[in-house]
């Protein structure tokens, strides 16, 4: 009741000010990129070679696609586990439908060439009936998408019968592994995307609709934004988006493990949300999520130089994640969500 | 007003769920350039009609019309946006979008990129142009309720429509808010809008409504200009039958009753100082003011929900911890918070398990919870508070408001408490519910408890025995019973001490 008796003018300056700030939230994790720049050069002069920092760039650029994906889809206000089972699934998939059953393939043989777009197709499908359940079954989103974790790795441990897969088509490996100008081609493609869904989430209808769509699904249904089936893209463009990731990380290893993907899911989410994606959706950008990633990046080179044991690896990893989040919620000054 | 131009009808329009009727070849015509009132209990099939009327829902038989033609096809929803626009009670405004982006939701842009700078420039000349004084870059979660409000009919309005329903405005809204929204109803109206109006408080149709229809039990019963219907026979025809005003109790309070709920010296910083209260078994004590008087602060502090800066509270003769609500609870006091849906029950569960939360270690012994004890005392709650439910397991969400009002009551009554804090109770409740819940609270002071009741309505502090206004956080005024309106009026906008 008392708030309502403030008058709009005595209002006006504090607004101001709260957006300026809001502007800033984005780039919060602006701060931590610094002060681990400082502290990785102590470490090893190697850390701030270029060299090095591309090669930082390489090895996160499939994890930055699975977080751009699980980014788009926090901020319309959903979920989706199963992104990183989609990582290992479908280039498994796409790979065996061109490769001879000697190589582990189905006996297709299919040209070569398709081995990506099927890759991306069956990223695209998984997404499609993650939707189906989650849209047309009214289903909770956590729930349908870990069982679908689970049961689309699950899907790729039975089709390979739990073996890696190593006689790959030159062209799957290709965008993995190949330099423009330069720089790892992964590098560009990630930037490209990164670029592409921060000017549409910014500057395009689309892309604003997510937001209206999570910060208040009724809303947005009353202004006539068609929800579900903005969702159910969202859904599908995140699994094309994270069968992606799985052609570059394949092409940078050279190969398709077993385990390909599996618990990137929850580096994906920290990496969201210490850049600022809300949990509950309808608030954070993309270049918050991105500069998350990065966060995540640099701690893994940084531990990686100053040869931290592997077994010790899990316990620095997490405490720098809660670490940099309270970092956030200091310099962005509002409540975490 | 003498145009007979009907700016929309609704005619013979009958709308089912399932098994239940929302509306029964119920219809509505406004003539332009008026304001109409609709009015009826919960229930009367108002929200439908809403829905319906704004395309949202597709009736079962029936026709809508604008001026004379029939309604566009439902999926043609910038054809119905310029037809009709609509303040619904729930707000639709996205909290983390701004200001801007929230008038232009979903038409940011014809085609293309979005042009930032061109769509605040838009946002702040449609801002002025409805004379609506927020910032258009700030998040629209930062505004008040009221600012919200007008927000959403800025933005109604924008879409061309001259027809506007606001639903249930004023619920949210303290007395100077009202008042604003009023003045600017009355120049929307100067200006030719059509308006449909619906409110709880007939006092308020009174004032703004030309006309007003009224529904029940999915009918439309009587639609008639609002001076050709006094209060009385209004609240018949909502009720369907001749139900006298709330009929008050006389009752003498013994001076040596013990004290119930006494505070001492309490001050919160901002809210209220240096309070003393002293609550008798068997008295009904109000609380007055305006919405900054401190009057809810301070009830809260009662209750434990809020720490005082200074001072003791004492229930029924124990000093309790401050702000700590088991204590309180334990000390034998029972509570309905001014927000039922934030902290007055938790919607998904029973309306048993909701009235007996607070009696839970009760119920059975060693922690455990007996479901059929906790059903009886729900089944006696339904039939002592009178709540309209198909049973004691029935989910509070799906009651009406002032059912789940009576819910609350029925969790704040639970342990038969010697001490009773009510909190604007009757708040968008309807006539009925609100004797109900009157009466409850009487009955339980004829029971020897000692209630303290805040409210924002006048006519809910006529069961008070005597009335504490307050103003600027201070008690200023200990008025008996027998007080005219003005003369509390006056007391709580501080006019005369």
């Amino acid at each position: 009741m008392a708030t309502t008796k403030t008058t709009p003018v005595a209002t006006l300056p504090a607004q101001g000010r709260r957006f300026q700030l809001g502007r800033f939230r984005d780039l919060t994790l602006v701060p931590v990129i610094i002060v681990l720049l400082i502290v990785g050069s102590f470490v090893d002069p190697v850390f701030l070679t270029a060299g090095n920092l591309t090669n930082v760039l390489q090895q996160q650029s499939a994890l930055a696609l699975v977080v751009l994906a699980e980014a788009l889809i926090l901020i319309a206000g959903k979920f989706d586990l199963s992104l990183e089972s989609t990582v290992g699934m479908a280039p498994a998939v796409g790979v065996m439908l061109v490769i001879p059953v000697a190589a582990g393939g189905f006996g297709l043989e299919l040209p070569g060439i398709l081995a990506i777009p099927l890759c991306l197709l069956v990223g695209g499908l998984v997404g499609a009936f993650n939707g189906f359940l989650i849209m047309r079954f009214q289903l909770s989103a956590f729930i349908v998408t870990l069982a679908m974790m689970i049961v689309v790795h699950g899907l790729q441990l039975g089709l390979t019968q739990g073996k890696s897969l190593f006689e790959l088509p030159e062209s799957f490996l290709y965008l993995g592994s190949a330099t423009w100008l330069g720089l790892p081609a992964a590098i560009w493609i990630t930037g490209l995307l990164f670029a592409a869904a921060i000017v549409a989430l910014g500057y395009f209808r689309a892309g604003r609709s997510l937001y209206a769509i999570g910060g208040n699904a009724d809303a947005a249904r009353a202004a006539g934004i068609r929800v579900e089936r903005v969702l159910w893209i969202v859904f599908i463009i995140g699994g094309v988006i994270a069968a992606l990731a799985g052609v570059l990380e394949t092409g940078r290893l050279g190969g398709i493990s077993a385990n390909q993907g599996v618990g990137w899911i929850f580096m994906a989410f920290a990496a969201a949300v210490i850049g600022g994606v809300s949990m509950d959706g309808g608030k954070g950008t993309i270049l918050g999520a991105l500069t998350g990633v990065l966060v995540i990046g640099l701690v893994e080179n940084i531990l990686t130089l100053k040869g931290v044991p592997g077994e010790w690896k899990q316990l620095v990893y997490g405490s720098i994640i809660l670490v940099a989040l309270m970092i956030s919620r200091l310099a962005g000054g509002k409540a975490q969500d | 007003m003498t145009s007979s131009v009907k700016a929309v009808e609704a005619l013979g329009i009958t709308k089912r769920f399932g098994p239940t009727t929302a509306l029964n070849g119920a219809g509505i015509a406004i003539t332009e350039g008026e304001t109409h009132a609709l009015v009826g209990r919960n229930g009367a099939g108002k929200s439908t009609l809403v829905s319906i009327l704004t395309g949202l829902q597709r009736p079962d038989e029936g026709e809508v019309r604008f001026g004379g033609e029939l309604a566009p096809p439902l999926a043609d929803r910038d054809a119905w946006r310029q037809r009709v626009a609509c303040v619904y009670q729930k707000s639709t405004i996205i909290p983390t979008l701004t200001v801007a982006e929230n008038l232009f939701l979903n038409r940011q842009t014809d085609r293309g990129a979005i042009k930032w700078r061109g769509l605040r420039a838009r946002a702040r000349q449609l801002l002025e142009q409805y004379g609506v004084d927020v910032d258009a870059d700030g998040l629209a979660g930062d505004l008040s309720v009221e600012q919200r409000q007008l927000l959403e009919i800025a933005r109604a309005l924008s879409f061309g429509a001259r027809f506007i329903i606001l639903d249930e405005p004023t619920a949210q809204l303290d007395g100077p808010a009202i008042q604003r929204l009023f003045d600017r109803m009355r120049s929307l109206r100067e200006q030719g809008v059509t308006m449909m109006f619906i409110s709880h408080h007939l006092e308020e149709v009174y004032e703004i409504c030309q006309s007003v229809s009224v529904f029940r039990d999915a009918r439309h019963i009587v639609t008639t200009t609002v001076g050709d219907l006094p209060h009385a026979q209004l609240v018949d025809a909502m009720t369907g039958e001749a139900t006298a005003a709330y009929e008050y109790r006389s009752r003498t309070v013994d001076a040596s009753a013990p004290v119930v709920l006494a505070a001492r010296g309490l001050s919160l910083d901002g809210r209220y100082e240096d309070v003393d209260l002293a609550i008798r078994s068997g008295e009904i004590v109000g609380l007055a003011g305006s919405g900054s008087s401190g009057k809810v602060g301070l009830a809260e502090t009662l209750v434990g929900l809020r720490r005082a800066d200074a001072g003791t509270v004492t229930v029924n003769g124990t000093e309790v911890k401050p702000g700590d609500v088991p204590s309180v609870l334990a000390a034998g006091l029972g509570f309905v918070p001014q927000d039922r849906h934030h902290e007055g029950f938790v919607p998904l569960l029973s309306i048993a398990e909701n009235a007996t939360i607070p009696i839970a270690g009760k119920l059975g012994r060693y922690g455990m919870i007996s479901p059929a004890r906790r059903r009886e005392h729900g089944a006696r709650m339904i039939a002592e508070l009178d709540i309209k439910t198909t049973g004691p397991d029935q989910p509070v969400a799906d009651l009406s408001g002032g059912n789940a009002q009576k819910v609350v009551l029925a969790r704040a009554l639970a342990d038969d408490p010697r001490a009773l804090v009510v909190i604007n109770p009757t708040a968008g409740v309807d006539v009925k519910a609100k004797h109900s819940l009157l009466g409850a609270v009487e009955d339980a002071v004829a029971q020897g408890t000692g209630a303290v009741l805040v409210s924002d309505e006048l006519d809910d502090l006529r069961i008070c025995d005597r009335v504490l206004v307050m103003f600027h956080g201070k008690v200023v005024k200990d008025v008996p019973r027998g007080w005219t309106d003005s003369e509390l009026v006056a007391a709580m906008e501080g006019i005369e001490h």
